[in-house]
Formats: C-alpha cells, sequence, structure tokens
C-alpha cells in the first residue's frame, strides 16, 4: 500500500473507531431540517420552496463544525510534525487527509439527506438535484475548511475562529450550489451553475493542499 | 539541507530592519499629513460647493464623493495586503509583516465606510437602507474576510510566526475574491450597472469626475499616512514585547 | 534485530548556528561536525535550546543564522532524518501494530518488519492492543519503535529516555549503538547518562544559555 493510500486509510479507521463525531455531525444536519419547519411554520408549499437553501446551509454549517478535527488531534499529539517528514510531500500528505476528510464528514450527509427531503417536502427531481450539487459542491467546501483548519491549528482555541474565516470564502460554493438546483421562476440557469460549482471545486481542491501545507509548516513547530 | 542567511547590505535591506524603517520613514509622516489635509479642503470644497446636484438624487449624490472613494481603498487595501503577504513569504522581509498586519483593520474600517455611505445612500434612492444589490453584497463579504483576519492576528500569540500563516490566507483570500465576485453578480438579479468604474462614459461629467478624483487620491493619501503611522505603532509595539520577553528570560535563567 | 544495512557517507555540520523561538535566540555560536558512526550528546540546562536545535536540524524551526548542512546522500533517497520528540504520536483508538504499521507505510518500508521491531523494544506481547492502553514507558517505545521500521540514517532524539525504566535507558543505548554500527548518524538531547558503549563514538556539544 503506497503512504498516500496510508494516510486515506488511517484517516476512515480512526473516524470509524471513533464514531461519535460522524454521528453527531449527521444528527447536527438532520436537526436542522427539523427545526426550520419550528421557525417558518409547517407550510408544506413555503418548506419545499426554502427546503434546497435549507439543505445547503445544513451542509455548509455541518461541515464548519466538523473542521477542527482535521488537523488538531495531529497537531497536539505531535503526529502533524512527524507528517512532514514522510516518505511522501507534505501537501500530498494534507491532500489524502482532504480526501479522507470529505468522504467522512460529507459522505454522510448526502447520505442521510433524504430524511432531509422528506421533512422539507422536497419532490422527486428536486432531492435528486439536490443530490448532486451536494457531492459536487462539498469538495470544494472541505478544501476550504482544510485551509481554515491549517490556519488555526496552532492557535489553542482555533477551533471558532475556523469557520468564520472560512464562511465568507465559500459564499460562492452556496450560490451555486443552491443556484444548480434553481426551483424558482426565471430562466433555468442550473446546468451553469452546476458547472461553476464543479469548477470551484477543482480549483479549491487543487489550490488547498498546498495553501494548507505551507500554512502548518510555516504555524507550526 | 543548507541553510544560510547571511544578509546582503542593501537598501532594501536597510528597510528590513524595523529601526532603521522608522528613522528612514518618519520624515515622511508630517509631509503626507499636510498634503491629505490638503487634498481633502480641496475635495470637500469641490464636493459640497462647486459641483452640481443630480437631477434625481439631488445633494444626497454628494455621499458618492465619500462613497466611491472608501470603496476604491477597500480593494486597494487588500492588494496592499496581499503584496505584503508575497513580500512576507517569499522574501521574509520583516516590514511585510507589519504592513500587512497594519493594513488590516484600516482595510477593515475603510470598507465599513462604504458599506455605511452605501445605505445611506441607498435609502432615498432604494427607498430601503439595504439592498442585496451585488457590489453591496461582496463589499460587504470582503467586510466579513478583513475582520476574520483582523481577528487572527488577534488570535495568534507569537506575533511573528502569525505573519506567515495570516499571508497564506490573505493569498487564498485574494484569489477568491474575484470568484466571490463573480458568484455574487451572478446571484444578484437588482445589479446595477456600473457607473462609477467606467468613467470614460458620457454620463460622468468633469464637474463630477473632477472633485471624486481629488477625493480619491485624498482618502488614498489618508490611507498611506495612517498605514505609515500604525507601522510605526507595531514597531514600537514589537519591540516592547521583544523586551518584555527578554526581561523575562534573564529574570528566569538568572 | 534488523540486518545490518551500511548507511552512505554522511556528515552533519553547523557554522555560527544560532536557533531559537518567536525572533528570540536561545543557543548561538553553534559549531560541531559529526560523521556517519557518530553520536552527538547535546547536554546542557532547560531552557537553552536543546529541543530548538533539534527542531531546527529537522527543517521544522528556522534558524536564526548562521547555517548547517547535512553531507553525503542526495535528498532524492527521499527524506533523511527521523525525529523523536517529546509527544509520541500515536493514536489510541488504533492498536499498537496499527499505529506502528501507519508509519512504515508512510516512511516507507525500509527497515525492520513490524513486528520485529515491536519484539526489539519489548511491546510484541501487546501487539494487538490499542494503543490507548499503553504506559507512558511503552507509549515511549512504540515512538522508538518507529525509527526502527524505515531506515533512515540520521535520528534526532530529543530526550528518548524520558518516562523509560533503567531497563528502557539500556533499551535506547542498544538502539543507539547498533544505529551507528550501521554506519548511521544520532544526535540526542538527554539529562540521562545514556553514553553509547563505545566512547570514540561519542562526542558531547555543551549548550550553555546566552545571557
Amino acid at each position: 500500500m503506497s503512504a498516500f493510500a496510508a494516510v486515506i486509510a488511517r484517516e476512515l479507521r480512526l473516524s470509524i473507531r471513533t464514531g461519535g463525531d460522524v454521528l453527531t455531525l449527521v444528527l447536527f444536519f438532520v436537526m436542522i431540517g427539523v427545526v426550520v419547519p419550528f421557525a417558518v411554520g409547517p407550510d408544506r408549499e413555503l418548506l419545499s420552496r426554502l427546503a434546497p437553501g435549507v439543505v445547503w446551509i445544513a451542509a455548509f454549517l455541518s461541515m464548519l463544525l466538523g473542521l477542527d478535527r482535521l488537523f488538531r488531534a495531529d497537531h497536539e499529539d505531535g503526529t502533524l510534525i512527524l507528517l512532514r517528514h514522510a516518505d511522501l510531500p507534505f501537501w500530498a500528505v494534507v491532500a489524502a487527509k482532504v480526501m479522507a476528510h470529505w468522504v467522512v464528514s460529507a459522505v454522510p450527509l448526502i447520505v442521510a439527506s433524504p430524511l432531509l427531503a422528506v421533512m422539507l417536502a422536497l419532490d422527486g427531481s428536486a432531492f435528486w438535484r439536490v443530490v448532486l450539487s451536494l457531492l459536487v459542491g462539498t469538495p470544494a467546501l472541505a478544501a476550504l475548511g482544510a485551509i481554515g483548519a491549517a490556519v488555526t491549528v496552532s492557535i489553542r482555541r482555533g477551533g471558532l475562529i475556523a469557520p468564520v474565516l472560512i464562511l465568507p470564502l465559500a459564499v460562492p460554493v452556496l450560490i451555486f450550489g443552491v443556484g444548480a438546483i434553481s426551483t424558482g421562476p426565471g430562466p433555468d440557469l442550473s446546468g451553469s451553475a452546476l458547472l461553476f460549482l464543479a469548477a470551484i471545486s477543482l480549483i479549491t481542491l487543487a489550490l488547498s493542499p498546498f495553501a494548507a501545507a505551507l500554512a502548518i509548516s510555516s504555524g507550526e513547530d | 539541507m543548507t541553510t544560510d542567511t547571511a544578509p546582503k547590505p542593501s537598501f532594501w535591506n536597510r528597510l528590513a530592519h524595523p529601526g532603521q524603517f522608522v528613522a528612514l520613514t518618519r520624515p515622511l509622516l508630517w509631509p503626507l499629513t499636510i498634503i491629505t489635509a490638503a487634498l481633502f479642503i480641496a475635495g470637500l470644497w469641490f464636493a459640497f460647493f462647486n459641483s452640481p446636484e443630480d437631477y434625481q438624487m439631488g445633494d444626497t449624490v454628494r455621499i458618492m464623493y465619500i462613497h466611491v472613494p472608501t470603496a476604491w481603498l477597500s480593494q486597494f487595501v487588500y492588494g496592499i495586503m496581499a503584496v505584503s503577504a508575497i513580500g512576507s513569504l517569499v522574501w521574509r522581509h520583516p516590514m511585510a509583516d507589519v504592513s500587512m498586519k497594519a493594513a488590516a483593520p484600516l482595510g477593515a474600517t475603510f470598507t465599513a465606510l462604504a458599506l455605511f455611505t452605501g445605505s445611506l445612500w441607498g435609502r432615498p434612492t432604494w427607498g430601503t437602507f439595504w439592498e442585496w444589490d451585488g457590489r453591496m453584497t461582496s463589499t460587504l463579504v470582503l467586510l466579513l474576510i478583513y475582520l476574520g483576519i483582523v481577528a487572527l492576528w488577534r488570535a495568534f500569540d507569537d506575533q511573528l510566526r502569525a505573519a506567515r500563516v495570516i499571508a497564506v490566507f490573505t493569498l487564498v483570500g485574494a484569489i477568491n475574491i474575484p470568484i466571490i465576485k463573480f458568484s455574487v453578480d451572478w446571484w444578484s438579479t437588482l445589479h446595477q450597472p456600473s457607473s462609477v468604474f467606467t468613467m470614460s462614459g458620457p454620463h460622468m461629467p468633469p464637474s463630477i469626475l473632477t472633485p471624486l478624483l481629488v477625493m480619491a487620491i485624498a482618502f488614498t493619501m489618508l490611507f498611506l499616512t495612517l498605514h505609515l503611522k500604525a507601522m510605526h505603532t507595531e514597531v514600537a509595539r514589537r519591540r516592547l514585547m521583544a523586551l518584555q520577553r527578554q526581561a523575562a528570560q534573564t529574570g528566569k535563567t538568572a | 534485530m534488523t540486518e545490518r544495512q551500511v548507511f552512505g557517507s554522511l556528515a552533519l555540520s553547523a557554522h555560527a548556528l544560532a536557533v531559537g523561538r518567536g525572533g528570540i535566540a536561545l543557543a548561538q555560536g553553534l559549531e560541531f561536525k559529526v560523521q556517519n558512526g557518530k553520536c552527538l550528546l547535546l547536554r546542557g540546562p532547560n531552557g537553552v535550546g536543546k529541543s530548538t536545535l533539534l527542531l531546527t536540524l529537522a527543517g521544522i524551526v528556522e534558524a536564526l543564522d548562521g547555517s548547517f548542512k547535512l553531507e553525503g546522500p542526495t535528498s532524492e533517497d527521499g527524506p533523511l532524518l527521523h525525529y523523536c520528540g517529546h509527544r509520541n504520536a500515536i493514536k489510541p483508538r488504533l492498536s499498537v501494530l496499527e499505529n506502528l504499521d501507519f508509519w512504515a507505510q508512510l516512511n516507507g518500508p525500509t527497515g525492520a518488519a513490524s513486528l520485529e521491531a515491536l519484539e526489539t523494544v519489548g511491546l510484541d506481547h501487546v501487539a494487538g492492543l490499542d494503543a490507548g492502553y499503553l504506559s507512558a514507558g511503552q507509549g515511549r517505545r512504540l515512538a522508538l519503535a518507529r525509527l526502527l521500521v524505515s531506515a533512515r540514517p540520521l535520528w534526532l532524539l530529543d530526550e528518548p529516555t524520558a518516562a523509560l525504566d533503567t531497563e528502557g535507558h539500556d533499551l535506547v543505548t542498544r538502539l543507539i549503538d547498533a544505529h551507528l554500527e550501521a554506519g548511521g548518524l544520532v544526535v540526542a538531547a538527554t539529562h540521562d547518562p545514556i553514553t553509547p558503549t563505545d566512547p570514540n563514538r561519542v562526542e558531547t556539544l555543551v549548550m550553555a544559555g546566552i545571557h
């Protein structure tokens, strides 16, 4: 097994062994779907109009919430320093961690999204578009999140500041993510929005390992 | 695996020494202040007494003379921060760190001013203080980025280490800002056509353009003056911190 | 133990090296040159920059002034050094063997097999146990086993004997002996009297603070 695969395998194994984190995130994600009807009323028509945005915001917040564990534990037990002497460039180690992070923090949300669809009265075709846009857009959130986690890893209480840093940068993901679902009136731009979303995901995925690796190696010691 | 940090003496390196930087740039401070004040007096006189009212917006158009320069600065200051970030990452220039740190709160202030004047202007124009107009929205996102950077500076204990980390984040932001702008424009349906930055347009007569330019230069000079002063303050603050740490160290080992 | 692997010629040298953190120098004017087969012991009281020197040599902290060089194999042969710091980098929810296997795969399985390395450090009987159950000393042994599973010529050891019993001190001495025998190079910061058996192989750098 190559070093790259070893990093991914370890991250996945660790998150399965400490399954609580994933479960908490999914719970949080679903709870937003539970809370929104209480806030805006149980009107199915209104809910189904709000649903794409609510699902995206729920995914957005859940992923930001889970950000801190990406590098912090490794920083605290000294693993992060050793990862820099791996038989693999450090940015590649970071890239592997980002991929594993996407698998453990975004995939469970996508799997749980039918629950939200039911609660928010999202119809069939719109639901599949939500899933598609989450699939395309969440890698960008994971990649941006990695930068935020890397920048704040050496701050003792950086858990709160990382989401605040990343939220504004993730606005385009939200815009095109919801745009790709486009249930509103007016011309249908969901196709181009999905393409833009894919482009943003690719750009951030390509950039993030280098930026995060640089941020870690300049901040961590 | 060779690390060689033998300094090459040059003007650039003399600037790199914080004490030398302060000594070299301190004489600039007063002339800059005077030029800024003169420009503001001229610009404000133009803006209040020597420029026409808008036939639709009336006197409220004069808000533009504050709004447009601060909006311009909100982007210009980020540019300064991004250039300083490169200086900090590539050349390890200590003054680049200081410049980056000093610029962040100034940028946030000018951006907040641009938003504030924008919403004052929006009240008579749109009938509401806040409209999710494309330009206003992306300026708001920019303000959030500035505030995030300011918060980040405050979160670090070790300012030397902070500089390189924040430089990385500043550059990530710089790459992201055009994407944010594009996406917000795409999203915004109430987007007003850009009438200010396409200055060559026929609807911007010289009687408006002249005071606008004077005010833009005045605000830019104001930023440069404040930035320089803030850099001097930061250098002094760092020297104080270094002295305190040294005192703690000798106290401990003695 | 591992088959005797002889590393190529190797020299670590420093010239007028100043190390420190946060821009404050802890030690300066450091001069040394060690060849392979030698062990450089860093001695001195707390706070004189022993750990910082090791971190600097590991490329994690930047040198404040001066320079250091690792001559010999080109860096294309992959990373040349093992760093073993205060923290053991052990995941409590992975088994002892899984922990070690991960490092073997990440750093390249160029040294001893994982089980063999565990046997050397005396942890083979707990290989299947979650690493969270290890005592501090056992955790230290696991961290030392990491040095064995990937063969790298330069070891940078920061208090390798921390939390270890007398038998553990002997273990560290044995490991260093074997590494020197194989042509490796060791830089170790320690307060404990761990001296390689052959006194000719030892060089000592006494560090004093800056006043």
